[in-house]
């Protein structure tokens, strides 16, 4: 599960621009998950704030 | 706002500005439509630009250049400098814009041109007419509608989703987009007319930080790395956050802003039915650099001049708008990304102790043009002992 911390993130759009499913969205100045993730974890990779986090469940 | 134009432009940066500015002139109706609140905020950007490609769009203003330069330097992992003078380098080397106040007078121009402008206001998706894009469902200030037009221009910038509404792929590689972090700092010892590049695995792993002059003592701090190399304790900011405590531990941070730069190729195709992409969104950033406001300028204005002339014609096909995808490939932009795509792979292979040689080699360079070409030329002139290593460049370049 792709879980994003809005207190770090600073709206830059790498995350929206890498995801191979289009799963994200900057909305006004909001970053949001619009689409459906499949937990890969690049844009976690992409983020040059560390504001985004796959948490696989156990 | 209307409910129906000629033309609508989705994104108000100098992409968008320039689309809507040629098509408004040619006596279309035009809409042009911004996201954010406000023009050129919050800025995602060095703002550096060469004084002749600015030039070639707008005089420019004191009202909107913070720096006006006369040298670039580039400075190696051991330090080592080759400094680009104005007065060695042959033609000028470049401003530092304020963009806050250059977009906004972009868009302006727009606007005095004839087009509408709408802020607060967000593409949600395309319509879509028999695989043909017919305008967009927007939401401006929460109300939702739908504006249709006989083209779109998707000038929507890195973050671009229109095109990819529309069928097309725009997402970049991991390893090819740029995460960056840059600080606007004051109180700092800078040269105030010389843009720094800084180089080097442990500065910047495959990109670069950048020192910008805004003022006599204050610049944009920034660096981008490959999204590949950033991870927990490696990311953008950890990178700058240590140069930073180096170079500058009495400075104040005055803006803390982020951005991605796309280094990839272009898209593959940058129109369809009803449709074209310019700037950032068609993935036109100077994959060395890192620059892409002349790009997203150049581009912006061509598919507002081919957009025009469809529209006119009555035919917004995907085979009639081709012009566009064709001309600006054509173009010494388009043929300057081609090259410099094939450099920066090169360059990206580099360790540490080979920049130091070849930044070494490249001491005392007295350039008759402050051109990328024309440092290569010079670098495997004065590297004859790694020719070999050094063919792709000269491919590159031929
Ligand atoms: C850190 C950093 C440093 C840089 N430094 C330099 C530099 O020194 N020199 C240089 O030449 N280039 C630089 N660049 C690149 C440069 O900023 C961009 O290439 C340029 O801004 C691209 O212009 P554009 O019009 O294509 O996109 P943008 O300027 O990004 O404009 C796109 C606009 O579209 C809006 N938008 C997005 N989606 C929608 C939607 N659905 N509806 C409505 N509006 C929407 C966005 O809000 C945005 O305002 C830098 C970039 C970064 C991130
Ligand atoms: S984890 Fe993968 S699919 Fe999910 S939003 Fe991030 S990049 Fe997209
Ligand atoms: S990459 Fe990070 S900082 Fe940028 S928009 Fe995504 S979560 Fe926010």
């Amino acid at each position: 599960m792709l879980t994003i911390n809005r207190d770090i993130c600073g709206y830059c759009g790498c995350c929206v621009a890498v995801c191979p499913e289009g799963a994200l969205e900057l909305i006004d100045a909001y970053l949001n998950l619009e689409g459906d993730c499949i937990s890969c974890g690049i844009c976690a990779r992409a983020c040059p704030l560390g504001a985004l986090e796959v948490v696989h469940e156990e | 706002m209307k409910s129906n134009y000629d033309i609508l432009v989705v994104g108000g940066g100098p992409a968008g500005a320039l689309a809507a500015k040629t098509a408004a002139e040619a006596g279309h109706s035009v809409c042009l439509i911004e996201k954010r609140p406000a023009i050129g905020t919050p800025v995602r950007c060095a703002e550096g630009i060469g004084k002749e490609l600015l030039k070639e769009f707008i005089e420019p203003d004191e009202r909107w250049i913070s720096a006006d330069l006369q040298r670039a330097r580039i400075i190696a992992p051991n330090g080592a400098t080759i400094s680009l003078d104005q007065s060695r380098a042959g033609n000028e080397v470049g401003y530092i814009l304020d963009r806050k106040v250059f977009d906004r007078e972009l868009v302006w121009r727009a606007a005095e041109a004839g087009s509408d402008v709408f802020v607060k206001t967000r593409a949600v998706a395309p319509i879509m007419e028999n695989g043909a894009v017919k305008g967009a469902k927007v939401i401006s200030a929460g109300k939702a509608m739908d504006v249709s037009a006989d083209l779109v221009i998707a000038a929507d910038g890195v973050e671009s989703k229109f095109a990819r509404w529309a069928g097309l792929n725009t997402t970049v590689p991991l390893g090819e987009m740029m995460s960056c972090v840059q600080y606007l700092m004051t109180d700092i010892p800078i040269d105030p007319v010389s843009t720094d590049f800084y180089l080097g695995r442990e500065i910047a792993p495959e990109g670069y930080l950048w020192v910008f002059p805004k003022g006599d003592r204050t610049a944009n701090v920034g660096i981008g790395i490959s999204g590949r190399q950033s991870r927990d304790g490696t990311r953008a900011r950890d990178y700058l956050d240590r140069f930073v405590a180096e170079h500058f531990p009495g400075g104040k941070i005055i803006e803390h802003i982020v951005g991605g730069v796309s280094i990839c190729r272009p898209l593959p195709c940058t129109v369809a039915d009803g449709l074209m992409v310019a700037g950032d969104a068609a993935r036109v950033v100077d994959p060395i650099t890192g620059g892409g406001i002349f790009n997203a300028m150049f581009t912006g204005r061509m598919a507002g001049q081919v957009g025009s002339e469809c529209v006119s014609a009555g035919t917004c096909t995907k085979d009639a708008l081709m012009k566009y995808d064709e001309a600006w490939r054509a173009s010494y932009m388009g043929k300057t990304l081609e090259r410099n795509y094939k450099v920066k792979d090169y360059f990206i292979t580099l360790d540490d102790a080979k920049l130091n040689d070849l930044a070494g080699s490249l001491a005392n360079i007295n350039m008759e043009e402050f051109k990328v070409s024309t440092l290569i030329m010079e670098l495997i002139k004065r590297n004859p002992k790694m020719l070999l290593e050094l063919r792709a460049l000269k491919n590159s370049i031929a």
